[in-house]
């Protein structure tokens, strides 16, 4: 028994062990022609294709990117830990001392399971059901069952631009479930017919291109296709961002200028996210 | 204790115990290190909030300076404990039969599916705890996700842990122990239940502790399944959050006291599996005096 124990302890001990090392290591010992890029999970697969598409054309740089959600990307920036943060909102009137560079924007949307036959909800409909007033499918549509409402945890950004959209205070909200990021928010809808979240609308095409059993709900009769993406009317969209103490300079300010040039339009294409309004 | 062997070969062992030695001091400065670290994230929340506002205030909504933990704490409590209802007595008579009732060759593989079991990465419990599981409930009860699945996902992965450490607590009464109660009448029930479960039970209850602590820990799969709203629940249908789902959900997003709060309650989570593991050792020596002459 006593050796289980200590087993149980070396393994603990070397997982911390791990974590520290990764977390204590200055940014500093990297090579001097390295971009370091940490933040929203969310701009993360985006950045990482603009950065091998970038890396392509300059043979001597390397682009490390790291996720840790949009506050890391605002405090590794502030703190100079990463030459460029990745925060998936507008910034606030907090963060002055950074400076934002919009990459794209990413619209957010309600989804249920395919099962469910509504098609399309309304603002006040989306309060109903996210206060609790609403609590029955069968009071909208002739599909029975309680409501499932799965909500994201604060802080997050889809869930800053959902409670903008409705004007509700993140206490008011009543949830069955509470998740963390976009995947697990389509996981939980795709296995459960009665459940409603709202997500980006990115990672939810690619879902359900891949066979997932999701709708995209039209939100005030807008469903998010390539029309209403190109149009841009989406009643919730958000600002994809790359951060900078201060201007960036040299690699920084490149590679910033390379995403926010049209030699990565095809790349946001595929993401399902918009160019940035001009 | 210890048994430190006294070979002739003066260089091997010199080497092995400086090398455990530095190996011990390492392991042990890295988690002296790892909490002091915790204690100092945590030392805003626990100045400014204060413990006590930190287990009466009414919810947990940080962004509007409320930070009662006293639901997540009685989330994580729930958790465990029904997990380890759940899976102590299956461990225990698993254990029983695999030592005392299975033919050889069949206890051989019993073990290697039990071994199996303690290998599956948490987060494949969890993937299967949200697909099959979470549905299932669902079915019964809205919204499936729940108390009752994460105990169920949880019981799931302590089962091994107390079902192994169980099996060895039976395998280290001395068999003749057995053999004698056999030869005096008893049944094989009577000399299973009656003579060697009260020798081994010291070492059955530190494996459900060691399985508690476990459960009370565990993060990934329970925050799969568990709902992750912060309330007291009514019924076990109903979703909770646990502090070390909490920690993982808003660790990213979190900033300023929110963080050193979550990181308070980190080291309440220290706090409670160094208790559990003082338990453990305080109820495997107390009755030491049962393991004396094995064979």
């Amino acid at each position: 028994m006593r050796v289980v124990f200590r087993f149980s302890t070396v393994s603990i001990v070397s997982l911390l062990c791990g974590a520290f090392i990764l977390n204590v290591l200055p940014v500093s010992v990297y090579a001097a022609e390295r971009l370091m890029v940490t933040g929203s999970s969310s701009v993360a697969p985006i950045a990482l294709e603009i950065a091998k598409r970038f890396e392509s054309t300059r043979s001597d740089v390397q682009i490390e990117i790291q996720t840790g959600g949009s506050a890391r990307g605002i405090h590794d920036a502030r703190k100079g830990l990463a030459d460029i943060g990745m925060v998936s909102r507008r910034l606030e009137p907090a963060e002055e001392d950074l400076i934002g560079h919009t990459i794209a924007l990413d619209a957010v949307t309600m989804i249920t399971h395919a099962k469910n036959p509504v098609l399309g909800l309304d603002r006040s409909q989306i309060i109903d059901i996210y206060t609790n007033k609403i609590d029955d499918w069968s009071q909208i549509e002739d599909f029975k069952g309680p409501i499932v409402v799965v909500n994201k945890a604060d802080g997050r950004s889809t869930l800053e631009v959902f409670l903008k959209y409705t004007q509700l205070q993140s206490d008011s909200l009543e949830s069955d479930i509470i998740i963390g990021d976009n995947e697990q928010a389509i996981k939980t809808v795709s296995t459960n017919p009665l459940a409603i979240a709202y997500v980006s609308v990115g990672a939810t095409i690619y879902h359900i291109e891949n066979g997932l059993p999701l709708r995209m709900v039209a939100v005030d009769g807008v469903i998010p296709d390539a029309k209403s993406l190109a149009d841009g009317n989406l009643p919730m969209i958000r600002e994809l961002n790359f951060v900078t103490a201060g201007a960036p300079e040299g690699l920084a300010a490149e590679f910033i200028a390379f995403a926010t040039s049209p030699s990565v339009a095809d790349i946001l294409e595929d993401f399902y996210v918009l160019p940035p309004a001009k | 204790m210890s048994c430190r062997p006294r070979s002739k070969d003066r260089l091997a062992p010199k080497l092995l115990l400086l090398s455990s030695r530095s190996a011990a001091a390492v392991s042990a400065s890295v988690l002296l290190l790892a909490i002091a670290v915790v204690t100092l994230e945590a030392l805003p929340a626990i100045l400014d909030i204060g413990l006590w506002r930190m287990l009466s205030d009414e919810s947990w909504h940080p962004s509007s300076d409320r930070f009662g933990l006293a639901p997540m704490l009685m989330g994580t409590l729930l958790v465990t404990l029904l997990a380890v209802a759940i899976a102590a007595p299956l461990a225990v008579v698993s254990a029983v039969f695999r030592q005392f009732y299975a033919p050889a060759a069949l206890g051989g593989l019993y073990r290697r599916l039990i071994e199996l079991l303690a290998g599956i990465p948490s987060v494949v419990f969890g993937l299967w705890g949200l697909t099959v599981l979470v549905p299932l409930i669902s079915r019964i009860e809205p919204p499936g996700a729940s108390l009752l699945a994460a105990s169920l996902v949880l019981a799931l992965m302590i089962l091994p842990t107390i079902e192994l450490i169980s099996a060895t607590a039976l395998a280290d009464v001395p068999h003749h122990h057995y053999l004698a109660a056999r030869a005096l009448g008893l049944s094989r029930e009577q000399a299973v239940w009656k003579v060697v479960m009260p020798s081994a039970l010291s070492g059955i209850c530190a494996g459900t502790i060691l399985g508690v602590a476990r459960a009370a820990g565990e993060t990934m799969a329970v925050m799969m399944v568990a709902g992750n709203v912060v309330q007291f629940p009514e019924s076990v249908f109903e979703p909770v959050r646990t502090l070390s789902a909490n920690i993982a959900l808003e660790v990213a997003y979190a900033v300023d006291l929110h963080r050193a709060s979550l990181f308070a309650s980190g080291l309440i989570m220290i706090v409670m599996t160094l208790l559990a593991f003082c338990c453990a050792e305080a109820i495997a020596h107390s009755r030491k005096s049962y393991r004396v002459g094995r064979t």
